[in-house]
């Protein structure tokens, strides 16, 4: 299936679980990833148990703390 | 009233775009921005706003000027290190326009003071570098109703989002609750290149010029990220999350509160 995630559609394996995508793609601090699927929120519980079909859109949003 | 010649020819360059005018440069004048950090975000951020000729800046910072804080904190020259921010922040911005009254709290924001600090300001500007501090203002902006721009820099990354009051989530849609401290890295313990802060600074302050003159179309519901190594801008749409704990259908949090500070920003 195809995906795109953060922008950029690449070939996943049919069936892939977000939390096994968070592994795929080498998520930075994957316990503190904010995930958004189609432009809904996913709660980090359901991870485990979402998963994304051909054509859907999905985003990591990471903690980004600096700013002085 | 009328401007004076020498206004005028300051704000020339504004006063010729169609989107500003007289009108819109009176709007900036009357109006009053809280810069809350005179750090690597807010050193840009204040002296755009200065410059643009809004009419009053509050600046917020418990600090002194540190040498390490020069690679990027330009509101401070070397003669600065060792005095409060807001004191070395005071004087570059009167230096740059005169006409701007600069209003400065050496304090660290809480949720004693914050809803006090931000009530006389038409929009906030969070340049602060830790996530207590983040979630505070976010709430407190939410709970008092007033806009904000949210940034935060590491590394090579910036991001940033606005937040205007019943038009879209809030920080605390996208991330709900701090990590845990020292989960996350912060510039301290990271780095940060030091024109990060000069770019999403910069873009701080156009939001708030933005928002301000009422023009153009505001970072609400998105989250503009920014990879300088990739020289590559994302805008990132944003959901609102219906159950947020303090702008959802039915918020648990009415009040601000402080959660501990990490424990690397303690001077």
């Amino acid at each position: 299936m195809r995906l795109i995630v953060a922008g950029v559609e690449k070939e996943y394996a049919d069936g892939l679980s977000l939390t096994r995508l968070i592994e795929l793609e080498k998520v930075a601090t994957p316990q503190y990833v904010t995930v958004s699927l189609n432009d809904a929120f996913v709660e980090s519980g359901a991870f485990p148990d979402t998963f994304p079909r051909d054509g859907d859109s999905v985003e990591f949003l990471y903690f980004m703390g600096g700013g002085r | 009233m009328a401007f004076a010649h020498e206004q005028l020819e300051r704000y020339s360059r504004h006063i010729i775009l169609k989107e500003v005018g007289v009108r819109g440069q009176r709007k900036l004048l009357e109006s009053r921005v809280l810069v809350v950090g005179a750090g690597g975000l807010g050193s840009p951020a204040a002296l755009y706003l200065a410059a643009a000729g809004v009419g009053t800046i509050g600046i917020v910072d418990a600090d002194v000027v540190d040498l390490s804080n020069l690679q990027r904190q330009i509101l401070h020259s070397t003669p600065d290190v060792g005095r409060a921010k807001v004191e070395s922040a005071r004087e570059t911005l009167e230096a740059l326009n005169p006409e701007v009254t600069v209003q400065v709290s050496r304090l660290r924001l809480s949720a004693d003071n914050i809803l006090d600090r931000i009530r006389d300001y038409d929009f906030i500007l969070d340049g602060t570098d830790n996530f207590p501090a983040k979630f505070l203002i976010n709430d407190a902006c939410v709970i008092a109703r007033k806009p904000f721009s949210h940034a935060g820099i590491i590394r090579f990354q910036g991001q940033m989002m606005t937040y205007v009051p019943g038009r879209g989530p809030c920080y605390r849609c996208v991330f709900e609750n701090p990590p845990p401290p020292d989960a996350v890295p912060t510039c301290s313990q990271a780095g940060i290149i030091g024109a990060m802060g000069g770019v999403i600074g910069s873009l701080q302050a156009m939001e708030a010029v933005k928002y301000l003159l009422g023009i153009g179309s505001l970072l609400t519901g998105s989250l503009l990220t920014y990879d300088a190594l990739k020289a590559a801008f994302r805008k990132i749409p944003l959901p609102a999350r219906k159950n947020c704990a303090v702008c959802g259908e039915r918020p648990s949090i009415s009040a601000p509160f402080d959660y501990a500070q990490d424990a690397c920003v303690l001077p």
